[in-house]
C-alpha cells in the first residue's frame, strides 16, 4: 500500500511538474492561456491566441518539457541498471563513456554530411554508443575486470571519444557544424520536437518494461555474478540483454538531447533511499524521480540566465559532481 | 546419491584446474573437500553447482546431467555459499535472505506466502531473527556468513555447497557455523582448510591435489600422517579417535 501511494504520489508530482514547467519561459504567456492552447490542440475550442503564442506552447515548451521528462527517466533507468550489473555504484552512461561514444557517432554523421536527418543521427549515435560500450567493457575485462576497473576504463573511453569528437570538429567542421557539435557534447533539450518525444518515449517505455521483467535478476546480482548464477540467473544472457537495452536507450536519448551527464549516476541512489534496493519498485521510482529532476533542471537551465540558455548538461554536472563525491565518500566509509 | 561428479575436468587459460575427478555425495551426508591452495577445491564446487561447464566428464544431479537442466531448476535444488560475499548494495539481513527466493519466483509473480514461510524458517534456523533488520554492512564476518547460509536455506535446497565458509572467522564462530551446517538435514559439500574441523564435522572427506583426487573416505581413513605429508608437505602427528570415535585429531610438527 505504501508503495502504491508512493508511486501514485510520484506520478502526480511529475504531472504537476510538467504542468508548471510549461507555464515558465521568456515569452509572456498567461498561465490560463498556456492550458487554453493545449485544450485547443486537444480539440476543446479555440484559445484565441496568436499563432506565435500557440507555437511557443505547443511546438516548443510542451515537447521540450516532455522530452526532458523522458530523457530524465531513461538516463536514470540506465544508471539503475548499470550499477547492479557492473557492481559499481558510480556506473552511469556518461561516466562509462557511452554518452561520449554516442556523441562521437552523431558528430561523425553531421561532419560526414550523410543525409537521412534524424534517422541517420540516431543510427550514428547508436553505433557510437555500442562501440564505446564494447570498448570500455573490453578494456575493463583486459585490466582485470574489477568493479573499479569499469569506471577507470570509462574515464579512458570518455577521454578517447571526446578527443575523437574534437578532432572531427577541428579537421572538418564549419562554424555552423561546430555549434551543432557543442549541442551533442554538453546536452541540450532546445531542439526538442514531437517526433523526438514519440521516439524517445516509446524506446524508454519498452526499455523500462524489459528491465522490469529482469528485476529479480538484477536483485540477484547484489553479491556478484556467481551468486546470481547460483540463484538460477542465466548471467551471460541477462547481462547481454540489459547491456544492449542500456546502450540502445542511451543512444536514442543522446541522439535527441546530446550527452546529459550524471542523471543516471545520482537519481538511482536518491530513489534507493526512498523505496529501498528491490528493483521491481526501484526501477519505476528511479524513472519518475529522473523525469521530475530533469524537468526542473531544464526549466532552470533555460530561465536562470534569460535570455541566454545554459546547456542542461552543465547544470546536471554542477549538481552531479558533488553527489558523485558524496557517493564515493559513503563507499569509503563502508570498506 | 544426489550429486555425482563423473570424471569431471575443467581448464582455465590453458591450465587444467580440475583433472578427472569422480566423487559421489551420499544423501544427507556432509562431505569435506580438502586440499592445499590451488588444488581445485573452489573450481570443483563451481562445477558441482553448475556455475562452470566441465570441459570433460559430467556432473549429475539425481542422474540428470547438470548442463541439461535449466539454471532455475538447479538453483531450487543446489544452493551455494561463497567464500566471502561482498556487495555494494545497502541490504538488510532479511533482504539478503529473501534473495534466496528468486529461483522460486516467476518474472512477475510468485507465491508470497511460501516466500515468507521459507524466509522465516531460514532466519530461525540460523538464529538471525533478532538481526533481521540489521544492515549487511553492519554485520560481523560470522554474521555475514550466517546470513548467506540463511539465504541458501531460503532457496529450500537439498544440496548445500560451501566454499571455505569458516575463513576469517574466530574459533568459536568456526565451530558454531560448521555445527549448524552439520545439523541441517541437507546433503552438504564443504571446502575446508582446517583438517581438525574437517575431522570433527564431516562424514566423508575428499582430498584434492593438483586437481586430482588424492584420497577419499571417512576421516579416519583419509587423515593419515602419510597423506598429510604427501599432499601438504608437512609432518603431522595423528591421534586416532582424538576428537571422538572415528574422528582423528591432528597436530602439526615444526620442521
Amino acid at each position: 500500500m505504501k508503495a502504491a501511494a508512493l508511486g501514485l504520489g510520484g506520478a502526480l508530482l511529475l504531472a504537476l511538474s510538467i504542468a508548471v514547467a510549461i507555464t515558465i519561459g521568456p515569452a509572456e504567456i498567461a498561465v490560463g492561456d498556456v492550458y487554453a492552447v493545449i485544450g485547443q490542440q486537444l480539440g476543446l475550442g479555440d484559445a484565441g491566441l496568436s499563432r506565435i503564442q500557440e507555437g511557443i506552447v505547443w511546438d516548443l515548451r510542451l515537447p521540450r518539457t516532455l522530452l526532458a521528462a523522458v530523457c530524465g527517466a531513461g538516463l536514470a533507468i540506465c544508471g539503475a541498471i548499470l550499477q547492479p550489473l557492473l557492481r559499481n555504484p558510480l556506473a552511469d552512461p556518461f561516466v562509462l563513456g557511452i554518452s561520449s561514444g554516442a556523441s562521437t557517432g552523431a558528430v561523425l554523421v553531421i561532419v560526414a554530411g550523410v543525409g537521412g536527418g534524424a534517422i541517420a543521427l540516431s543510427t550514428g549515435a547508436f553505433a557510437g554508443a555500442l562501440v564505446a560500450f564494447g570498448l570500455v567493457l573490453a578494456l575493463a575485462a583486459v585490466s582485470g575486470g574489477g568493479t573499479d576497473r569499469v569506471v577507470l576504463a570509462g574515464v579512458a573511453g570518455t577521454q578517447l571519444f571526446m578527443a575523437v569528437t574534437t578532432f572531427l570538429v577541428f579537421s572538418s567542421a564549419d562554424a555552423e557544424q561546430t555549434r551543432g557539435v557543442l549541442f551533442w557534447l554538453l546536452g541540450s533539450l532546445g531542439g526538442a520536437n514531437w517526433q523526438d518525444v514519440a521516439l524517445c518515449g516509446a524506446v524508454c517505455a519498452l526499455g523500462l518494461a524489459i528491465c522490469l521483467s529482469q528485476s529479480a535478476a538484477l536483485d540477484a546480482f547484489a553479491f556478484g555474478e556467481d551468486a546470481a548464477g547460483a540463484l538460477g540467473i542465466s548471467v551471460t544472457r541477462v547481462r547481454a540483454l540489459l547491456l544492449v537495452v542500456t546502450a540502445l536507450l542511451t543512444a536514442t536519448l543522446v541522439s535527441a538531447a546530446g550527452a546529459i551527464g550524471f542523471v543516471g549516476l545520482v537519481l538511482p541512489h536518491a530513489a534507493r533511499l526512498l523505496v529501498g534496493p528491490g528493483h521491481r519498485r526501484l526501477l519505476p521510482a528511479t524513472a519518475i524521480a529522473g523525469a521530475i529532476f530533469l524537468v526542473w533542471v531544464d526549466t532552470a537551465a533555460r530561465t536562470l540566465f534569460e535570455p541566454q540558455e545554459l546547456p542542461v548538461g552543465v547544470v546536471t554536472a554542477l549538481l552531479g559532481v558533488p553527489a558523485f563525491a558524496a557517493i564515493l565518500a559513503q563507499r569509503g566509509r563502508r570498506t | 546419491m544426489s550429486l555425482h561428479a563423473r570424471a569431471v575436468s575443467w581448464s582455465a587459460g590453458g591450465a587444467l584446474i580440475v583433472d578427472g575427478v569422480t566423487l559421489e555425495v551420499p544423501v544427507g551426508a556432509t562431505l569435506g573437500l580438502l586440499g592445499p591452495n590451488g588444488s581445485g577445491k573452489s573450481s570443483l564446487l563451481r562445477l558441482l553447482a553448475g556455475l562452470r561447464r566441465p570441459s570433460g566428464g559430467a556432473v549429475l544431479l539425481d542422474g540428470a546431467e547438470l548442463g541439461g537442466l535449466r539454471r532455475r531448476e538447479v538453483a531450487r535444488r543446489v544452493a551455494v555459499v561463497a567464500q566471502q560475499a561482498g556487495t555494494e548494495v545497502d541490504l538488510t539481513v532479511e533482504q539478503v535472505v529473501r534473495l534466496g527466493r528468486i529461483p522460486h519466483r516467476g518474472a512477475w509473480s510468485g507465491d508470497a506466502a511460501a516466500d515468507d514461510r521459507a524466509v522465516e524458517r531460514a532466519l530461525l534456523d540460523t538464529d538471525l531473527v533478532a538481526l533481521r533488520a540489521r544492515r549487511w554492512h553492519a554485520l560481523s564476518g560470522g554474521e555475514q556468513q550466517r546470513a548467506q547460509i540463511a539465504r541458501a536455506l531460503a532457496q529450500e535446497p537439498r544440496e548445500l555447497l560451501l566454499d571455505e565458509p569458516t575463513n576469517h572467522l574466530d574459533v568459536r564462530h568456526q565451530l558454531d557455523l560448521l555445527a549448524l551446517v552439520r545439523r541441517l538435514p541437507l546433503t552438504s559439500v564443504v571446502a575446508l582448510h582446517d583438517l581438525n574441523l574437517a575431522a570433527i564435522f564431516c562424514d566423508r572427506l575428499v582430498v584434492l591435489t593438483g586437481g586430482r583426487v588424492a584420497a577419499l573416505g571417512t576421516p579416519a581413513e583419509v587423515l593419515t600422517p602419510q597423506l598429510i605429508a604427501d599432499v601438504y608437505e608437512v609432518d603431522a602427528e595423528v591421534t586416532p579417535d582424538g576428537a571422538g570415535p572415528g574422528r582423528p585429531s591432528i597436530r602439526f610438527l615444526a620442521r
